[in-house]
């Protein structure tokens, strides 16, 4: 009676979660999977195949914009570390109490606005007309109005500025559970700041590091608004080729197989990135 | 080399935070190869101590010399001081060796020799096996060990301990006790240990500075400080002892009379530095191992008077409250005619002889294991 109620809780608990799971995940993946699977032969007649996966293969526009997005998205990965592990370390290791709540809500508030309004306030700033160009226009630096927009630098500062929260809390919760006496005991034993940040603190906030990369890089290889929205159609983002599959083109079977793609695209570099790093998920995602 | 035959020397040291003053004028100077422990409550500024010869605190005036050598100018990772942190601080994310080798290594020593002199000190440690495990697979006391081994592989001037044993349970505890003074025989390096626990400094140190409010009390060997305390502090802090407010009635060649607060004449040897005058309000202090337990009835109640026999001058009687018992360090909770519970020590034997609560009994003890010091908190007024 008692392990009836107990496994009827369970159920009830799990259950969810499990619609969640089934309906929401893996029954449109399988969908998709079914759907990336069909050949157009005729019209409104299809074919068990491959061929639209092989068309991605043979067409270099579009395994080449996949390389981009993946080295774009790599790119923006470690610009996030690199500007996110000193503010990370700055607010877990140097800040005080106080400063220290104040700092983290300065980074939480950019996320109070949508994407697309961030977009859009880049866009404000950037553009030919905008408020940079303008203003060096009146103080004459330049002669002629400069459009910011619509290059991969302006693509991947926004896509920086956009994903930097996601690096810096993993990093700071890491850091945070560091002793202070380890970088203590690091310097006492006789290494230099630089020693003791490439032996000590680095492996330490290891986990933080390879679990905001991945959060990261995920995040930034399927973003869709940004790109667009600051790189305009030059910026041949592969999240812009699906959409253009499914909506332009109206080539449903297409789009789930570059959706697949991507996804195994992208989870490839995670797993490259695990292996090189030696760390696994268990040590880093599901720590944070 | 008698230049430099003290390894380290503070002189002067302050060091202030804010309106606070953690460490106020201390000086200090530890011969070679010595065992030295600063005892304090926590917040008397020891670890400031500490943290200033470790160079991660500079003083605000003061200096501090190594082997004869100021040291203030000097970077925490420039100065042959090493330290095992209170919690140890080793390296989770290296093994056992590389977290001995990482001194090693930013010293720029050559990779054969760093694996030599890594074995070379696990085995001094006694743990030659280890080198290829985690920190986390260590008992408490091997990563002891361990954090200790890391240091001394640099062959410091001086180590620093900041209460190391804090964290371990007390079995380990007492045997780390006799570990780490074996080790530092071994090593013949000097040692400062900082610590609150008064046995861990008595047991283990050549000397021990007692520290209080950012000052030292007295230095002196761990006898000295017990047998002969020079402040009230360090006679209420280093081991257990009763206490009596009184006043004093006169002075002799040999001591005090005082009178306690409740009317009862006691007797007490005058102590160094704090000396008293007729008519101050003091506090007495006796320890309860000095206390000899009478029956009330038995035949020792011949002449204990106002000339009293020799050690044992001072008589008071009570009641027994209650027995604690620890073995051979048993203990009696007495209630005196001054309402106030007195401890003495005996030894219960379990037979028939053994005192039991709500006895009647006479206490004796000896003028010369009393000593008084002038009410510090009255003195104030």
């Amino acid at each position: 009676m008692g392990s009836d109620i107990r496994k009827l809780s369970l159920l009830l608990l799990f259950l969810p979660f499990s619609l969640w799971i089934l309906l929401l995940i893996i029954l449109p993946h399988v969908g998709m999977v079914v759907l990336s699977l069909k050949e157009k032969v005729a019209p409104r007649v299809y074919e068990f195949g491959f061929g639209n996966y092989i068309d991605f293969f043979m067409e270099p526009i579009y395994w080449n914009t996949l390389i981009r997005t993946g080295l774009m998205s790599l790119l923006v990965t470690f610009l996030a570390l690199l500007i996110g592990f000193p503010v990370a370390y700055y607010i877990a290791k140097l800040a005080g109490n106080r400063t220290k709540g104040m700092l983290f809500m300065l980074c939480l508030i950019p996320l109070w606005v949508s994407d697309l309004i961030r977009a859009f306030g880049w866009i404000l700033l950037l553009r030919e007309s905008g408020i940079i160009s303008s203003f060096l226009l009146s103080s004459g630096l330049i002669d002629t109005p400069i459009e910011f927009l619509y290059t991969d630098a302006t693509v991947i500062m926004g896509l920086v500025y956009t994903v930097m929260l996601f690096m810096i809390v993993p990093l700071v919760s890491t850091l945070d559970g560091m002793d202070n006496a380890m970088i203590e005991a690091g310097y006492n034993l006789g290494g230099n700041g630089f020693t003791v940040l490439r032996r000590i603190i680095i492996p330490y906030a290891m986990p933080g590091i390879v679990s905001g990369c991945i959060v990261v890089f995920m995040m930034t290889a399927g973003s869709y608004l940004t790109p667009i929205l600051m790189g305009g159609k030059n910026s041949s983002w592969f999240t812009e080729q699906i959409y253009d599959q499914f909506i332009s083109r109206y080539n449903w079977e297409s789009g789930a197989a570059f959706g697949f793609l991507l996804l195994a695209f992208t989870s490839v570099v995670v797993w490259l990135g695990l292996k090189l790093s030696g760390q696994t998920l268990s040590s880093t995602v599901a720590k944070s | 080399m008698t230049e430099h035959a003290f390894d380290l020397e503070c002189i002067d040291v302050s060091r202030q935070f804010g309106s606070v003053r953690a460490v106020d004028n201390v000086s200090l100077s530890i011969p070679r190869g010595s065992f030295f422990s600063i005892l304090g409550p926590s917040g008397c500024g020891k670890t400031t101590l500490m943290r200033m010869i470790a160079g991660f605190e500079n003083p605000d005036h003061g200096d501090i010399r190594i082997k004869g050598k100021s040291v203030l100018k000097a970077a925490p990772n420039k100065r042959n001081v090493k330290m095992v942190f209170q919690h140890l601080a080793l390296f989770p994310m290296m093994n056992v060796h590389d977290n001995i080798a990482y001194g090693l290594r930013c010293a720029g020593v050559p990779a054969a020799e760093i694996t030599r002199k890594v074995q070379d000190v696990l085995e001094r440690v006694a743990l030659p096996d280890v080198a290829k495990r985690d920190i986390q697979q260590l008992s408490g006391g091997q990563k002891q060990r361990i954090a200790i081994a890391r240091c001394m592989v640099l062959d410091p001037d001086v180590l620093l301990l900041d209460e190391p044993l804090g964290a371990l349970d007390l079995k380990l505890r007492e045997a780390m006790k006799i570990e780490l003074k074996l080790l530092q025989h071994q090593f013949n390096t000097t040692f400062v240990y900082i610590t609150h626990d008064q046995s861990e400094a008595l047991v283990m140190s050549d000397q021990v500075a007692v520290m209080n409010q950012g000052r030292f009390e007295q230095v002196g060997t761990p006898q000295m400080l017990y047998q002969q305390p020079e402040t009230a502090f360090v006679a209420g802090f280093v081991g257990d002892a009763n206490l009596w407010h009184g006043k004093v009635e006169s002075l002799t060649e040999q001591g005090a009379v005082l009178r306690t607060v409740a009317g009862t004449a006691l007797r007490a040897r005058l102590a160094g530095l704090q000396p008293c005058r007729v008519g101050d309000k003091v506090n007495i202090y006796t320890r309860p191992e000095f206390m000899s337990v009478l029956p009330s009835s038995g035949e020792a109640s011949n002449n204990v008077g106002m000339g009293g026999t020799a050690g044992a001058e001072n008589l008071l009687e009570g009641r027994v409250d209650s027995v604690l018992f620890n073995g051979a360090n048993s203990r009696l909770l007495i209630r005196t005619a001054e309402q106030a519970l007195v401890e003495a020590d005996v030894t219960l034997t379990g037979g028939s002889d053994d005192i039991r609560p709500g006895e009647a009994v006479k206490l004796q003890w000896s003028m010369q294991q009393t000593v008084c010091f002038p009410d510090s908190a009255a003195q104030a007024n």
